[in-house]
């Protein structure tokens, strides 16, 4: 089942999220500088597309926003929200571990557009863990568009469900 | 699609490699910088009662996308803005505070492409102990210089 919501990029988002993985890149942040390459203006790094995760109702991994409301549903139900880790709350989120990320990309994403992300469930498989018992993968399927309906961004995220916590 | 590339068609050849420092000494700071900016607020990277006890884990580490993002800085830096067709990566091992990290780039294809070429890129970023903490590949379109 598809699943959707809209992603309006802007600028102070990009900024804080190059500034986070440590860039320094003035494509990123400096519309002058920007606006002076090919590009004609600011982009977003290459994997900012994940930041959409703050306007997905549905994110596991709210901490406390309230914003944008969780979608009424059998999910979200009893949930009350996020569970409470200073409560001893949310060990199974422990057991999720992230195992791949893919992007395809069609455009840049930039400042202004607005994005409708449609999230889809990929392929799952399980495999033998020597150190975690057994795996289970999932695959999630992002498709990013413009207005227009056209394609700028794919994102595949494989989530791996692990029996007992995996050390590096 | 508009591009400011930094390496080029009939430039690039199978086997150059690039090499960069990511990160040194990673803090958690940085960690929950990342949380903040990417939305992604799992307390198993940044709280530390709830990564240690709970969890079980020896400490809070760091998202496996920042370690993505982090290695995404190699191949923008070197091949350009703009130029990724495609990017994936898996997460082997977990990135914990303290840690350095080295991004290397090897070309291991280059195909012909009507507005340049498409180069294929191994990448693989490791810790100050030379483990892998993520392994990929990379796809750019480069253009020929002054196309």
């Amino acid at each position: 089942m598809a699943d959707g919501f809209s992603f309006p990029v802007d600028r102070t988002a990009i900024l804080l999220f190059a500034s986070a993985i440590g860039e320094t890149n003035p494509v990123y942040y400096d519309e002058e500088h920007a606006r002076a390459t090919a590009l004609g203006g600011v982009i977003a790094p290459p994997t900012f597309g994940v930041a959409s995760a703050h306007w997905n109702p549905r994110h596991v991994f709210r901490g406390v926003r309230r914003i944008p409301p969780l979608p009424p549903s059998p999910a979200a139900e009893g949930a009350g929200g996020a569970p409470r880790p200073e409560r001893g709350e949310g060990g199974s989120m422990a057991r999720i571990l992230h195992g791949e990320q893919r992007f395809e990309y069609h455009e840049p994403l930039r400042p202004g557009m607005r994005l409708r992300v449609e999230t889809r469930p990929g392929k799952s498989w399980e495999k033998e863990g020597r150190r975690g018992g057994t795996l289970r993968f999932s695959e999630i399927v992002s498709e990013y568009r413009d207005e227009s309906g056209r394609l700028v961004l794919t994102a595949t995220s494989v989530g791996i469900v692990t029996g007992k916590a995996v050390e590096g | 699609m508009a591009s400011n590339p930094r390496a080029f068609a009939g430039e690039i050849a199978v086997g150059e490699e690039r090499e960069a420092l990511v990160v040194e000494n990673l803090t958690r700071t940085q960690i929950v910088q990342y949380a903040g900016a990417s939305g992604d607020f799992n307390p198993i990277h940044h709280d530390e009662p709830f990564a240690t006890k709970t969890a079980g884990y020896p400490s809070v580490f760091a998202h496996g996308m920042l370690t993505m993002g982090l290695t995404g800085r190699l191949l923008t830096d070197w091949l350009g803005d703009g130029v990724l067709r495609s990017f994936g990566v898996r997460f082997v091992r977990q990135v914990w505070p303290g840690d350095t990290l080295t991004a290397r780039g090897r070309v291991v294809a280059v195909e012909d492409h009507p507005s340049g070429c498409l180069a294929t890129i191994e990448v693989a970023t490791r810790n100050q102990n030379g483990e892998e903490v993520v392994a990929g590949t990379a796809k750019a379109l480069l253009p020929r210089r002054g196309a």
